[in-house]
């Protein structure tokens, strides 16, 4: 029944945030703020993870080619398939509801704390839509830091192949070039736009709707991280069976 | 003036305000007191509008609050300021910023406009070298002042303060009493007062209301709180031994 309410709840906060907007002047500097706190800042944990994860994937499936009768190539195909489709869409979206899904929830259930969300209401302000509004628009340009994530773990996984010694470069780039389905790309990127609105809304939801002090925002934001994977999973399985089913 | 006519407020079965009737006048300083949990706080936030009672009404100048339309309601929200328990400054933003926020939301002034007026209201809460700082560089007596600025800058109607002195030091608490009620008069607005603070009450209560489990127990002046028989007032401000002295004291006097 709570998760019902909640659920509820979270529905009327969307319909909120796109109410009774703030002065455009006011908007733009916030956009451009969380453009910088949720993309730009995160870019550095998302290449070097995905650096390496491109890497693992291409030795281990280096590893596991043990019939003579397949082609090396198939490194490079394999990792362009497992990055471009799963990895960077999905499991960066799964560490970035920890690293901007906990500063969103603990950045404004500070504020609820703090009374600075009453003080925007009782100047007669949308708190939901001066609050989330700019974080949910950020987090469009979320896809360019996928396409970042996409590039950095092929590269991982060119590196880890032709430098480890499991096959040549030139291997790497034919097996990358076999058997492209461009729609895979859209796909991908379909996926990360609304993992971006999950990542966006899941962890606001949890802390503009949290009572209590300090130990309530810590609470909250381990709630937020762990909604908002669950619904990047539930999500990731729906669209998969949706758009390549 | 704000005329509050019989409300009640709940929060599932537990019954908060149950039927609150009072007045609170232009130009005075009004105090709303009472022990934890006598629905004080309650009874502010629906003074301020965030709270919706579920019986009676709240009239603002004679405008009754649940018939205005939406824009009314956001525009009766602009005429008031709220000075909150813990300053509730915004972190992101300077000292400056803070007192700016209103205008910058609400009017159509220009930047030396708005630069003008927020010079003008931190000069007036006597904050004249703050502008560039962040709320937590200063003193806690500091942000209330910063607080009561941004109440302020709008020219608000009505003032309301939840607890403007904790946590002050007992200097600092006469201080920011003082400017509240300065601020009162040359505003000309009603001020409404959430306290604890039996200071605040001798030293600003032009009129005060006591809240006892929902109810409105008694109200009065600060003179006529010395001479009360009640027993739940009497037994709640004259706690202390030293306020027991002053109220023989007063009363020896007016004998």
């Amino acid at each position: 029944m709570n998760y019902l309410a909640s659920v509820g709840s979270y529905a009327i906060m969307i319909r909120e945030v796109f109410k009774k907007p703030t002065k455009w002047r006011i908007m733009k500097s916030l956009i451009f703020k969380e453009i910088d706190e949720l993309i730009f800042s995160s870019l550095g944990i998302i290449i070097f993870i995905s650096f390496f994860i491109g890497a693992v994937v291409a030795i281990q499936t280096a590893l596991n080619l043990t019939n003579p009768l397949i082609p090396r190539n198939l490194i490079g195909f394999a990792t362009r398939q497992s990055v471009i489709l799963e990895f960077a869409p999905t499991f960066v979206s799964i560490i970035m509801a920890g690293k901007v899904g906990s500063y969103i929830t603990s950045s404004i259930g500070t504020m609820r704390v703090t009374e600075q969300i009453d003080a925007l209401e009782v100047m007669g302000v949308n708190s939901l839509n001066y609050l989330v509004f700019p974080k949910i628009i950020a987090m469009l340009f979320y896809p360019f830091a996928i396409a970042i994530s996409m590039y950095v773990g092929i590269f991982g996984g060119w590196m880890a192949g032709v430098f480890g010694g499991f096959l040549t470069s030139e291997d790497f780039i034919t097996g990358l070039q076999s058997d492209f389905v461009p729609f895979h790309i859209a796909y991908a990127f379909v996926k990360t736009l609304i993992f971006a609105f999950v990542i966006a809304t899941i962890p606001s939801f949890h802390g503009f709707y949290m009572r209590g002090g300090a130990l309530e925002v810590g609470k909250a934001s381990t709630t937020a991280f762990v909604w908002t994977s669950v619904a990047i999973i539930i999500l990731n399985y729906i669209l998969t069976q949706l758009l390549l089913g | 003036m704000i005329e509050v006519r019989d409300i009640h407020k709940s929060f599932g079965d537990a019954h908060i305000l149950k039927g609150v009737t009072t007045t609170f006048e232009k130009g005075k300083t009004n105090l709303i007191i009472g022990q934890s949990g006598s629905g004080k706080t309650v009874f502010l936030k629906c003074l301020l509008g965030l709270f919706i009672p579920e019986e009676g009404g709240i009239v603002y100048d004679g405008k009754l609050y649940a018939d205005l339309t939406d824009n009314e309601k956001r525009d009766l929200r602009q005429e008031m300021g709220m000075v909150f328990q813990g300053s509730a400054l915004f972190d992101s933003m300077t000292v400056e910023g803070n007192v700016m926020f209103p205008l910058e939301m609400f009017t159509k002034q220009s930047k030396s406009e708005m630069k003008d007026r927020v010079d003008a209201v931190l000069k007036r809460v006597n904050l004249i070298d703050a502008h560039h700082k962040f709320p937590s560089e200063i003193s806690g007596g500091m942000q209330k002042r910063v607080a009561i600025a941004r109440a302020i800058v709008m020219n608000p109607k009505y003032l309301f303060c939840d607890e403007p002195n904790s946590g002050l030091d007992p200097k600092t608490a006469i201080l920011i009493d003082d400017l509240i009620k300065e601020i009162t008069e040359e505003y000309n607005i009603t001020t409404v007062i959430n306290t604890h603070d039996m200071n605040s009450v001798m030293q600003i209560g032009e009129k005060i209301i006591f809240l006892k489990d929902g109810l409105l127990e008694w109200e009065g002046t600060k003179n006529e709180i010395f001479k009360t028989d009640n027993e739940a007032v009497t037994n709640f401000v004259y706690s202390s031994d030293l306020f027991k002295k002053v109220r023989q004291m007063y009363i020896q006097e007016q004998n």
